[in-house]
This record gives C-alpha cells, sequence and structure tokens, in this order.
C-alpha cells in the first residue's frame, strides 16, 4: 500500500499490504474486552481468524509506582508493592523487605526466614492456581475454575490470619513480621495442606489428561528456550521452555536452600507445557510448605534491629525511649546507608527483582522494579503471530500477564 | 540447553495413550466429578443476611477509641497522618479548656478528624503508628453510599460511642505462641 494510495483513499488506510483472501480486518484486542484479563490493548491485523501481525500498547494503569515509591518513606512503599502482582502480594511486600534488610545489612533469624517461605509459597500457590484455572476458562472448561477458587479463598483466609487482609497484604515490615503466627494460622494452614492435595488433583484431573484440553493447548503460543532467554524470560514460563531456572535456586534468599524441591521443567515452551509446569510446581510448594512448617525454628519473629524495627506496643506506651525510637521509625528518620542493591525474589510468575539505590535520605533516590510481566507482554506479539485469535487469548493467560505488574 | 541445576525434571508428556485419545473416559470422569460436586456442601455465604467469619485481626473501617472513662484517647500527634501512604487522614489540634478534662484525655485533642474512606487502603500502617491506643482498625466494613462526600468520615462516625464500646483487644496481642 502506497502513501499515494491512502492519500486518494482508494483502501482503506489500516489495510495491511499483503492480503490472503482479501479479507484483512483490523481488530482491537482490548482495552476493556473481557477475554483479556486486565487492561490491555492489542491491535491485531486478522485475515479470518488467523492473526497477522500484533502491536501492544501499555499504561491503560499505570500508576507511576516507581515514582511514588520515590517519594515515600521505605516503610510505606510496601503497601505499593501490593499492588504489582496482586494474585501474590505477599511475594512482593517481602521481596521489597528483604531488598532494604540487603541494604541495611540486617540478618534475619531462622525462624524470620521459615515464616517468610510458608506464606510466600502459599502465595504462589494461589497464583499458579489462578492462572491455571483461567487457562481452563479460556477453553470453554468453567468449572474447574470455581473448584480452584475455593481453594484461593482458603488461602486467602490464612493470609488474614497474619495480616488482616486478603488480598491487599502488607504483611509484615522490614525486619520481620509484626506479630507471630497464632494459633488459628497453624490450624488453618493444617488443614489446608491436607485437604488441598486431593482437591487439586482433582482439577488436574479434569483437565492435564484430557484429549479437548490437549488438542486446544498443545502447541497454542510456543517459544523456543533461546528467544525465551533472549526476551529475559524468568520463572514458570521459562521453565516451560525448557530452561531450569529458578531464583529460588541459583540464588537462594530466605534460607530456600535448606529445602529439597525439584524445578519442573517443559519442552516447547507452549501453553500446554505452562500449564503443567505450574502444576507441578503447585506441589512442590506443597512440599517446601511441609518442610518449613514441620522445622520451624523456635525463636523471634522480627530481626534485633531497633533503629528499624518498631519497638513493642506495651513499651511505646510506657517508656520514653521507645517512644522516641517509634516516633523516628515511623516518620522516616532511620540511618539508612547510600548504596545500591539489587534484590530478586522468585515471584508468582518470574524474577521479580527490586534495584534500589539510596543517597541516604528518608526516600529512595531511585527504585526500579524488574516487574516479568512486563518482559513476557514483549514477546506477546511474536508468539501469537500466525495463530488463531483464539489461540491468542490462550497464550495472555497462560503467561499470567498481570495489568497491574505490566504498568506498574 | 545444558540443565543450570541437579534438581530439574522434565514433566511434560504429549504422548495419548489409546484411551486418551478416544477421549470419552475423560469426558465421563470429567461429569462424574461434577455430579459428586452436587451434593457437596456450599461454598457460598449470602450476604448480607449471613456474614462470613473475619479474623480479629482483620483491617477494615477504622474506630477511635476512648479510654475506660470515656475521654478521647486521640492527642493530635499527627503520627497516624504521616504514617499513612494514601494520605487520607486530616486533623486539626486543639488544647483542651478548663471543664473538658471528662472529654479528652491529654491536654491537646483533635477538634476535627477526617479520614477520607476513598483514598485509604487499609493498609493498617495508622493503626501501627499510632502512639496512645486511639486509632484501630476493625472488623467493620465500610457502608457504600451515595456521594462521594459522605465517604469522608469525621469524628461522629469514627469516635466509638460511649454506649457501643469496640472490642480491640485480640488486635492487641502481638505475641501469641
Ligand atoms: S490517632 Fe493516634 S497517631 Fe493519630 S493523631 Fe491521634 S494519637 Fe496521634
Ligand atoms: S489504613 Fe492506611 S491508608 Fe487507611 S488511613 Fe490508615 S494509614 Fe491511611
Amino acid at each position: 500500500m502506497s502513501d499515494l494510495d491512502l492519500q486518494n483513499k482508494k483502501v482503506a488506510p489500516f489495510a495491511s499490504s499483503e492480503t490472503i483472501d482479501g479479507q484483512i480486518a483490523t481488530l482491537n484486542l482490548g482495552p476493556t474486552h473481557p477475554a483479556t484479563h486486565g487492561i490491555f490493548q492489542n491491535v491485531l491485523q486478522i485475515d479470518g481468524e488467523r492473526i497477522l501481525s500484533a502491536e501492544q500498547t501499555i499504561g491503560y494503569i499505570h500508576r507511576a509506582f516507581e515514582k511514588l515509591a520515590e517519594h515515600r518513606p521505605y516503610n510505606q512503599i510496601t503497601p505499593i508493592t501490593d499492588r504489582l502482582n496482586y494474585c501474590s502480594s505477599p511475594i512482593n511486600n517481602m521481596g521489597w523487605h528483604m531488598t532494604v534488610e540487603k541494604l541495611i545489612g540486617a540478618e534475619m533469624p531462622k525462624r524470620v526466614d521459615y515464616m517468610r517461605v510458608i506464606v510466600m509459597e502459599l502465595a504462589r500457590i494461589a497464583d499458579h492456581l489462578v492462572c491455571n484455572s483461567v487457562i481452563g476458562v479460556d477453553t470453554g472448561a468453567l468449572t474447574g475454575f470455581t473448584y480452584m477458587f475455593q481453594e484461593r479463598e482458603k488461602i486467602y483466609d490464612i493470609y488474614e490470619e497474619i495480616c488482616g487482609a486478603r488480598l491487599t497484604t502488607n504483611v509484615g515490615r522490614i525486619g520481620g513480621f509484626d506479630r507471630d503466627f497464632n494459633k488459628t494460622f497453624i490450624t488453618k494452614l493444617r488443614t489446608f495442606l491436607k485437604e488441598f492435595p486431593k482437591n487439586h488433583d482433582e482439577f488436574g484431573s479434569l483437565l492435564e489428561r484430557n484429549r479437548i484440553f490437549m488438542d486446544r493447548t498443545i502447541g497454542a503460543g510456543p517459544i523456543s528456550a533461546e528467544r525465551a532467554l533472549n526476551y529475559s524470560f524468568a520463572g514458570p514460563n521459562l521453565r516451560a521452555a525448557g530452561v531450569d531456572y529458578d531464583v529460588r535456586v541459583m540464588k537462594p534468599y530466605s534460607s530456600y536452600e535448606d529445602f529439597d524441591f525439584n524445578i519442573p521443567v517443559g519442552n516447547d515452551g507452549d501453553t500446554y507445557d505452562r500449564f503443567m509446569v505450574r502444576q507441578l510446581e503447585i506441589k512442590e510448594s506443597l512440599k517446601i510448605i511441609h518442610q518449613a512448617l514441620e522445622n520451624l525454628p523456635e525463636g523471634d519473629y522480627h530481626a534485633d534491629i531497633p533503629s528499624f524495627y518498631l519497638p513493642p506496643k506495651e513499651e511505646v506506651y510506657s517508656s520514653m525511649e521507645a517512644l522516641i525510637y517509634h516516633f523516628k521509625i515511623v516518620m522516616g528518620e532511620t540511618p539508612i546507608p547510600k548504596g545500591e542493591v539489587y534484590h530478586s525474589v522468585e515471584g508468582g510468575n518470574g524474577e521479580l527483582g527490586y534495584y534500589l539505590v539510596s543517597d541516604g535520605g528518608r526516600n529512595p533516590y531511585r527504585l526500579h522494579f524488574r516487574r516479568p510481566c512486563f518482559i513476557y507482554y514483549q514477546a506477546y506479539p511474536e508468539m501469537i503471530k500466525g495463530s488463531l485469535l483464539s489461540d491468542a487469548i490462550l497464550t495472555m493467560s497462560s503467561m499470567n500477564v498481570i495489568a497491574g505488574e505490566l504498568d506498574a | 540447553m545444558e540443565p543450570l541445576t541437579t534438581r530439574a525434571s522434565r514433566v511434560v508428556n504429549k504422548e495419548m495413550t489409546f484411551g486418551e485419545k478416544i477421549y470419552l473416559p475423560a469426558i465421563f470422569s470429567g461429569m462424574w466429578i461434577t455430579l459428586k460436586h452436587f451434593f457437596k456442601k456450599n461454598n457460598t455465604v449470602s450476604y448480607p443476611e449471613e456474614k462470613r467469619p473475619v479474623a480479629p485481626i482483620y483491617r477494615g473501617q477504622h474506630v477511635l477509641k476512648r479510654d475506660d472513662e470515656g475521654r478521647e484517647r486521640c492527642t493530635a500527634c499527627g503520627l497516624c497522618a504521616v504514617a499513612c501512604p494514601a494520605e487520607a487522614i486530616t486533623m486539626v489540634a486543639a488544647e483542651r479548656e478548663k471543664g473538658e478534662e471528662s472529654l479528652y484525655r491529654e491536654e491537646k485533642y483533635a477538634s476535627t478528624y477526617e479520614i477520607n474512606m476513598l483514598r485509604c487502603i487499609f493498609c493498617g500502617l495508622c493503626e501501627e503508628a499510632c502512639p496512645k491506643e486511639a486509632i484501630f482498625l476493625t472488623d467493620r466494613l465500610v457502608d457504600a453510599e451515595f456521594g462521594r462526600n459522605e465517604f469522608i468520615y469525621g469524628k461522629e462516625k469514627l469516635v466509638e460511642k460511649t454506649d457501643q464500646r469496640i472490642d480491640v483487644s485480640q488486635r492487641q496481642i502481638w505475641d501469641n505462641h
């Protein structure tokens, strides 16, 4: 199509130069479309059902989190991280806490590490449950979704016992937890660990070896290991392509080196591989929680860092020294050292990194979130080119792109 | 690609057996599972007639506590407003006059205290910041309203009534093994 043609309006401005049966159309998939999980826009050129090219737009729910965080004291940034990948906010919270602890050089007691591992693995299960049940929905199998969301509710009930919220958890503080696991937490967790595997297997038996589901997902939205690495994929989506990269094993944090678990990997990086990798990671996470719960060390639920961790409330009400520390910490007047740290955790859907530059002030000088969804979404046009429209939806849900994390 | 670790396990099997290829067994086993679920306990709650039990530390609508003698505890130190990441709290401080000792516990008190419930993200940082046991989040939910202005809760909605005390003792147990 030449510019001249465009000027003379001989052809519609959106027509592509190459037509297969002369039926090329532009389709706006999104920004508000029931089949996209969040606010994404994709401008697709389609020939019938086949996608010729795709172009994605991001930023519909950009909230400038990095800049917002640069104007907040360190402890007030945790609620912001809740809203990145809101399917697994505890991982984001604790990743941030660990980043600051790395900057200030604080050592956590083993108990804090193990408590964090338990909550983070629960969050991973919740995240994977959402993704896998939604893959089911996009292939037309709505039933499994309702069963798995009941399980996710139970995980949220467990969160509620430790932090008081269900979705935007804001769990813990810099330096550990604000309260210890209580009895209800432990009881709920044990019941969950007992009942969940059965229900999860039931969900698996609905889809895993069902030919309709397999035919639908095998070969949909594949990406090779090489391309995935070039895009710097991480997490389940990279593992589905056959690379056994897992931050928990490669760069252990929070005592992950103490636990024995496997890394499930796939072969071709298609939707079925991603589904299966997540299914098995849920089982590995359960193994980790069991180990952490059985070996939960005794001790404090927070580190001994009085200039960063709030003193106990009873002391604040009665002692002057505690009150001064309390005021200083709440107002953000903590002795944050100058420096630059990068810390990454294995988030619900990939390597979630925090790059923090501090100039010693009360706010971070610069804070960057390495958000895995942002990276996956860059590869999306390449992955769906040449596939059918319905496979594009499936690819999106199987990559678990979360709008809150994509746009930050 | 070479494996990076010794822990990798290849898990995906895309070959179908004969039984899986004819897919009818899978359909029937799926239907059997859904049929079994008909007879299971219902997992939904008919809100608002029926309410889900919530944890004692649930982070819902705030309360400004009074002390045992019914005096307001808040001393308008402003720490909750400083700690609030959503900038939802505003207050005006005033000096306690003679004769008001039975109303306010400290010499300074908040003459107006407002929380914008539309800004609030229920993070609980104000509760964590308060040095006077004055503000707590509770397990109540903020009601729906018709106008945006009605979401700015002043003292009349926040301060607990002397005859309807709100129990927050469970939230104050931080260290319960
Ligand atoms: S509620 Fe607490 S923190 Fe807020 S002004 Fe009153 S005394 Fe200070
Ligand atoms: S709960 Fe959080 S957002 Fe709401 S008023 Fe308190 S500090 Fe502000």
